[in-house]
């Protein structure tokens, strides 16, 4: 609560007080994150750590609490972030949202023909007779996400996007409560996630990634990450 | 020959009794008779809030993401894993039942209010030292928690340090109850972080060497070990080699314990968490007078100390190669370091340590200072750990070891293997 507190004053102050020094070597503060993430957070598709670059500073701050309060565990990266203020992550999360990169095309993947037109259909129609909503209902038309706190899904690599979602089922990632992703994940079974894996990770990130602001009036599952 | 037999029988019964007895005696807790009525005043609270701090208690007594003081940390120990309690007022998983009695007790004589003996993982080989002033003014502060009901969870200990028996062995052997008594001859100042740092801030639980028992060899000793599990080495303190400060001023002292970074060196790892969630906290003329006791512990002289020379060539030149690519951009091709911001490695002590611990646990992790009033936004370390394999960091410590005047001695691929399997510290 304090957090999404902390997140809305911010955001609702805009750029002032934390524009203003961020070019203040930012770059420079954040070297040990970019050193897995990619040059200047921008991961390619044949690794396991995800871009961070032009993911919403909501969303990016809420993962750097999710980190240091437990709710998502990666050792390395907690002990990164243990002992940073709220201030300084946010800081550290508005760099991040604000580049604004070109990503090389996705690589070929080998996944059969079938395998990709169940992601697709999974990501951008759902399936209403499991109660799962189309990816692209919260995330966005173009997958590039939505302000202020909901990821783009596309640039990441397969076994990252493998990676979270097994977890959410396995509820080795969480997210601040109520966790919809944690309960649309468990009502997928493992093939729908590689096929869904394999579909985002094959697509391009349009030019440009930015996230959208947020266009619907009412989620289809509350989200604590991403409250309305 | 049969009367020799006999004597001997006799002594050995006699022995074995007398640590029976001895042993009996530690294990028996005193009544500590009804509870004293208690009525902290508001004063009292806050002293105890600030003094909380200093022993850096909520750092064990809260798990990740759970409410502060509810406990169920594990502390990873040689002997097994040891679940912090829960010291919010809760009456079933907490202390709700607890006298300030009982509390005191805790403290001082590491019992837990039943008179059952505590792990000394609870450094109460230090906290004996907290007056009873200051232990009632944290009790009172911990009183005013909301009541957190948390499962408790057992110790996970091997046989046989699962045992009370064991520990009271333990006990008889490096443990007794203690007061502090000031030392006439010093300051008020010097006594004060005396007092802090003996007490109530267990640096020794860190800084002393340990032995084979997990007890700390001079039970108040600054002079160095490595941590147990953490795999981190916290440096002595009464070496100008390591992290000794007779030499400093007393204001870089403060900087450093306050803020976390000072100019010519700065906190990462365990400490960063030690300033970060206790030293950051605490007044002004506390850290002074912490400064001013840790710069009067007497400093071992210079030791002798193994030449790089030994440095095999092309490992120097690999090292180079490596440190060039990676880390010049930061440290400078001189190893002078970018002021403000990152550290000079000519003349570094903590790169330059006989441990090479910390040296490879900090290329392989990397990390940040902690973000206190006085370095809001640190500067930070990448951690290489997916990027160098063991032979590579090795070369490039090695090749800074022995470079722009350091003469420290080569670090060797297995030492970074040994590290990699470590567990970073939380």
């Amino acid at each position: 609560m304090r957090s999404a507190v902390a997140l809305v004053l911010a955001l609702a102050l805009g750029s002032s007080a934390i524009a203003a020094e961020s070019s203040d070597g930012m770059a420079k503060r954040v070297a040990a994150c970019t050193t897995c993430h990619g040059k200047e957070g921008r991961a390619t598709s044949d690794g396991y750590f995800p871009r961070i670059a032009g993911k919403p500073a909501g969303y990016l701050y809420n993962q750097l609490l999710n980190f240091r309060e437990g709710r998502r565990s990666y050792a390395p990266m907690t002990y990164l972030i243990d002992h940073m203020s709220d201030a300084y992550l946010l800081e550290i999360a508005r760099h991040f949202a604000s580049l604004e990169l070109t990503y090389p095309p996705p690589q070929t993947l080998g996944a059969s023909s079938a395998l990709l037109e169940r992601g697709r259909k999974l990501v951008t129609a759902g399936d209403g007779a499991r109660e799962i909503p189309a990816c692209v209902q919260c995330h966005g038309k173009a997958m590039t996400g939505m302000q202020p706190a909901i990821p783009g899904l596309l640039g990441l690599p397969r076994d990252y996007l493998n990676g979270q979602l097994g977890a959410w089922k396995t509820q080795q990632r969480h997210a601040a409560a109520p966790d919809c992703m944690a309960t649309i994940a468990g009502r997928l079974n493992a093939a729908d996630v590689e096929a869904i894996s394999a579909w985002l990770s094959s697509q391009p990130v349009p030019v440009p990634s930015a996230a959208v602001p947020m266009t619907t009036a009412k989620l289809p599952l509350p989200c604590g990450s991403a409250p309305q | 020959m049969r009367l020799r037999v006999r004597i001997v029988l006799v002594a050995l019964v006699l022995i074995v009794g007398l640590a029976v007895a001895r042993l009996v005696v530690e294990l028996r807790a005193d009544d500590l008779g009804p509870d004293a009525p208690f009525a902290p005043t508001a004063q009292q609270i806050e002293r105890g809030a600030y003094l909380a701090r200093a022993g850096n208690c909520a750092a064990c007594h809260s798990a990740r993401g759970a409410p502060p003081y509810s406990g169920g940390r594990g502390i990873e120990t040689p002997f097994g894993t040891v679940y912090a309690s829960n010291l919010t007022p809760d009456a079933e998983t907490g202390i709700g039942r607890w006298s300030a009695g009982h509390f005191w007790r805790a403290l001082h004589e590491g019992r837990s209010r039943d008179g059952h003996l505590l792990y000394p993982a609870f450094p109460y080989t230090n906290y004996t030292l907290v007056t009873r002033e200051d232990s009632d003014a944290i009790f009172a502060y911990l009183r005013t928690l909301p009541a957190v009901a948390a499962p408790i969870r057992p110790h996970a200990l091997r046989f046989p340090y699962d045992n009370q028996w064991a520990l009271a062995a333990w006990r008889v052997l490096f443990f007794d109850r203690d007061t502090f008594a000031a030392e006439p001859k010093q300051s008020a100042e010097w006594n004060r972080g005396a007092y802090l740092v003996r007490g109530l801030g267990h640096c020794s639980a860190c800084h002393g060497e340990r032995n084979v028992f997990g007890a700390t060899d001079e039970p108040l000793a600054l002079s160095g070990g490595i941590i147990p599990m953490a795999d981190w080495y916290a440096p002595s303190l009464a070496s100008p080699e390591e992290a000794g400060v007779a030499g400093w001023t007393v204001n870089d002292v403060v900087a450093l314990l306050g803020t976390g970074s000072t100019p010519h060196a700065s906190t990462t790892g365990p400490m960063a968490e030690v300033v970060a969630r206790s030293l950051q906290h605490l007044s002004e003329p506390d850290l002074r007078a912490i400064a001013i006791y840790l710069q009067s512990i007497p400093q071992a002289p210079a030791r002798q100390r193994i030449s790089s020379s030994g440095a095999d060539p092309a490992m120097l030149e690999r090292g180079g190669v490596i440190y060039r690519k990676h880390c010049a951009d930061c440290h400078g091709d001189d190893g002078k370091g970018t002021p403000g911001s990152w550290p000079a490695l000519a003349g570094n002590r903590a790169a330059n340590m006989d441990s090479v611990a910390n040296p490879i646990r900090l290329v392989l992790s990397g990390g940040y200072p902690p973000s206190t009033a006085g370095n809001p936004r640190p500067y930070g370390m990448p951690p290489f750990a997916q990027t160098l394999n063991d032979a590579e960091v090795a070369a490039v410590l090695t090749y800074v070891r022995a470079s722009w005047g350091n003469t420290a001695a080569p670090v060797r691929s297995f030492d970074v293997a040994r590290h990699r399997q470590g567990r970073v510290n939380y």
